[in-house]
């Protein structure tokens, strides 16, 4: 009772003098300080890739097109009267070209000079010609304006990315070129159109002729592959391993290892597929069946955490209702737990199958690095996809693969985005309150 | 020890001890459950109450590291007899929870749940009459009728609570365990379902734990006071409130302990 009787001041009051407020203010004005500075930092950093990406790319997207005034010569096209549509196709249209070459530019002569000025058209412009012949057989006999695609160096200089004012020795058009370029571009046979190849081809020795959808579809193919095959996987080893799992010491052995596994890098799966997959099973080579197995094993341990992070963030309290009407582990799982889980899987198999989009390097074991022309139809025909299409025309000398290589990362940052968006409208339609 | 004849009791507990891992939370508790009955479980915090309620569906089965040890019976037939499917016996034992957890769907479905996952009815026609008798048993249909399409969690605290109970009425069971089913609501929707309760008991076999002694008194018949993870004294509500036995109880019910 003495202690009672002390007068107040022994006791200790909170300090709030207008120091401590201050100080208390100034320390929270500086933490949003801090976090806003990161945020700035981070949106900087993504705009000068962006920035970079898309002013080094956009310029794939058009190309550069010379009109020639090609005669349709039947002596060539048909040799020996047949007009059926196999003879048509196999005609040299190239040289058609070459020889509208010539009667453009007549005062040409010499061999070398020659050469060079074949060299203004890019090697694959017989094409347009076989095409508008095919459709059109009539036209044979006749001459006809074709706008056909000009080589790649051509297309530079158009560009600008070819200096004119270098001396000659050192940039890889010639004067002369140069010149038959100008006289080209006075008469008006010279024009920018929309470079659709880039979209409907696979990849090419020529610039002009590389397009990316090979690697579209390769990519396409591996990720069908890996979502198919890590998904339902994933999800139902993660689901096993939180619900019906005894919690024992195997289990907990299998949790840490499947943590680890997620830390493993991607080269290791390469080599497992190249070993396993290749050297044991013998499947094909190049093949995005492969290399989506070899992603799906790479994306399993992201599913299975993911789909256990978001099992366990289920509240208790609507399992304990299901079970307490009667539902069976099993219902209570498939009719409540797992809808309410689906958004979270959705983010983390997103996360993994995004990472496993850009992923190359265990592609390269298993000889998806291959320089593959054709467009893949199907899962086994030999592909490559964008991310190791990107590191090709990386590698590649000509200076026309430069916007290649940065309009190809535009594609898949779009492939990534139109996934991404999936994933948020799946999340959105299976987002509940509780 | 009061005990009543068997033939009148819907369950029996015989020495039901309970271990978490390896703390014991419940020491040889025997207890009757009367059939058509309100048998209220009172007493402290941490006193055993709520893990005897859970020993009754086996919800304790969920809980890791949870050993369950004696007898308890329904109808006469041991509920942890290892061929008992416990999903069928909960079918038998409804249970409602101390804090409103509907399912995140709508009010129908919430109810209609157990018997489509039971098979009770075969048509959507039947399946409507069950949801709304049960509706109406809880005292919720008035309520609802217009928006049984809307998300039960929606709806107030009270009416969730009620949504509950007709979720829990709705597969028929032959005994009800509510726990501490009006902590989380005021006194008004704490009042309703206090109503709701007594009109159950004509149909249903009750068990409801409760940390209101006012509500122990006003609900129920038979009242059951644990302490320290043992069931000190059970028996007539009105006699243990008037005239307990043990002097726990005694400190309990009024007020110097707990």
């Amino acid at each position: 009772m003495s202690e009672m009787a002390q007068p107040a001041t022994g006791i200790k009051r909170p300090d709030l003098s207008q120091k401590r407020i201050r100080g208390r203010y100034a320390a929270e004005r500086r933490f949003k300080l801090y976090g806003q500075l990161a945020v700035g930092l981070a949106i900087a950093m993504l705009a000068v890739l962006l920035i970079s990406v898309c002013s080094k790319g956009y310029s794939a997207f058009y190309r550069t097109e010379i009109a020639l005034d090609v005669m349709l010569d039947p002596a060539v096209i048909t040799p020996d009267g047949k007009s059926d549509a196999e003879t048509l196709g196999a005609a040299d249209y190239q040289g058609l070209i070459k020889e509208a070459l010539k009667t453009a530019f007549p005062d040409v002569t010499s061999r070398g000079d020659r050469k060079n000025l074949y060299n203004l058209v890019s090697n694959g412009a017989g094409n347009t010609v076989r095409q508008a012949v095919l459709a059109n057989p009539s036209l044979i006999g006749s001459t006809q304006r074709f706008w056909v695609v000009a080589a790649d160096d051509m297309d530079m200089l158009a560009k600008g990315f070819i200096k004119r004012d270098l001396p000659e020795g050192e940039r890889v058009v010639s004067d002369t070129q140069i010149a038959w370029y100008d006289k080209l571009d006075e008469s008006g046979q010279l024009r920018t159109a929309f470079n659709a190849v880039f979209f409907s081809a696979g990849d090419s020795r020529e610039p002009e002729q590389a397009g990316i959808l090979g690697a579209l579809m390769g990519s396409i193919f591996t990720m069908l592959v890996t979502v198919l095959l890590a998904l339902p996987l994933g999800v139902m080893s993660a689901i096993y391993l939180e619900e019906f799992a005894p919690k024992n010491r195997i289990t907990e052995i299998i949790e840490v290892n499947i943590n680890n596994l997620a830390a493993v890098p991607s080269i290791v799966f390469g080599l497992l597929g190249l070993a396993v997959l290749l050297g044991v099973f013998g499947l094909p080579r190049s093949a995005p069946l492969v290399g989506g197995m070899v992603l799906a094993l790479m994306t399993l341990p992201t599913i299975i955490i993911a789909t256990r992070a978001a099992l366990k963030a289920v509240p208790p309290s609507i399992r304990e209702a299901a079970y307490g009407i009667g539902a069976s582990p099993l219902q209570v799982v498939s009719h409540h737990v797992l809808p309410l889980a689906t958004p979270g899987i959705m983010t983390g198999a997103i996360i993994g199958l995004a990472r496993a989009l850009g992923e190359s390097a265990p592609l390269l074991m298993i000889g998806m690095v291959a320089f593959i022309v054709d467009v893949p139809h199907g899962p086994t025909d030999p592909a490559t996809v964008l991310p190791v299409q990107i590191y090709l025309w990386a590698d590649s000398p000509e200076r026309a693969f430069i916007e290649k290589t940065s309009a190809g990362i535009m594609v898949l940052l779009a492939f990534l985005i139109s996934m991404n968006a999936i994933a948020i409208f799946v999340r959105r339609k299976f987002e509940r309150r509780w | 020890m009061n005990a009543i004849s068997p033939t009148l009791a819907k369950m029996h507990g015989r020495k039901v001890t309970v271990h978490y891992g390896s703390k014991q939370a419940l020491f040889d508790v025997d207890l009757d459950v009367p059939e058509r009955m309100v048998t209220a479980l009172i007493g402290p915090s941490g006193c055993g109450k709520s893990t005897f309620l859970r020993c009754l569906n086996r919800m304790n089965d969920v809980i890791d590291g949870c050993k369950v040890g004696g007898e308890i019976t329904l109808d006469g037939q041991d509920i942890y007899d290892t061929k008992l499917d416990v999903v069928m016996l909960r079918a038998r034992i409804g249970m409602v929870f101390q804090k409103p957890n509907p399912f995140p769907k709508s009010i129908y479905d919430n109810v209609a749940y157990g018997p489509r996952i039971h098979g009770m009815a075969s048509t959507k026609g039947e399946l409507d009459e069950i949801v709304r008798a049960s509706l109406e048993k809880a005292g919720l249909w008035k309520e609802v009728k217009e928006r049984l399409d809307q998300p039960g969690t929606g709806l107030s605290g009270g009416q969730q609570q009620r949504l509950c109970i007709a979720r829990a009425i709705a597969v028929s069971p032959e005994v009800i365990l509510m726990d501490e089913p009006c902590s989380a609501l005021d006194p008004i929707a704490t009042a309703k379902i206090e109503e709701l309760i007594d009109e159950l008991r004509e149909n249903f076999t009750i068990v409801i734990v409760t940390h209101s002694m006012q509500q122990a008194a006003r609900v129920s018949q038979k009242t059951a006071f644990f302490h320290l993870g043992q069931l000190i004294e059970w028996g007539d509500t009105e006699q243990i409130f008037t005239s307990p036995k043990d002097e726990r109880t005694q400190g309990y019910i009024t007020g110097r302990f707990g």
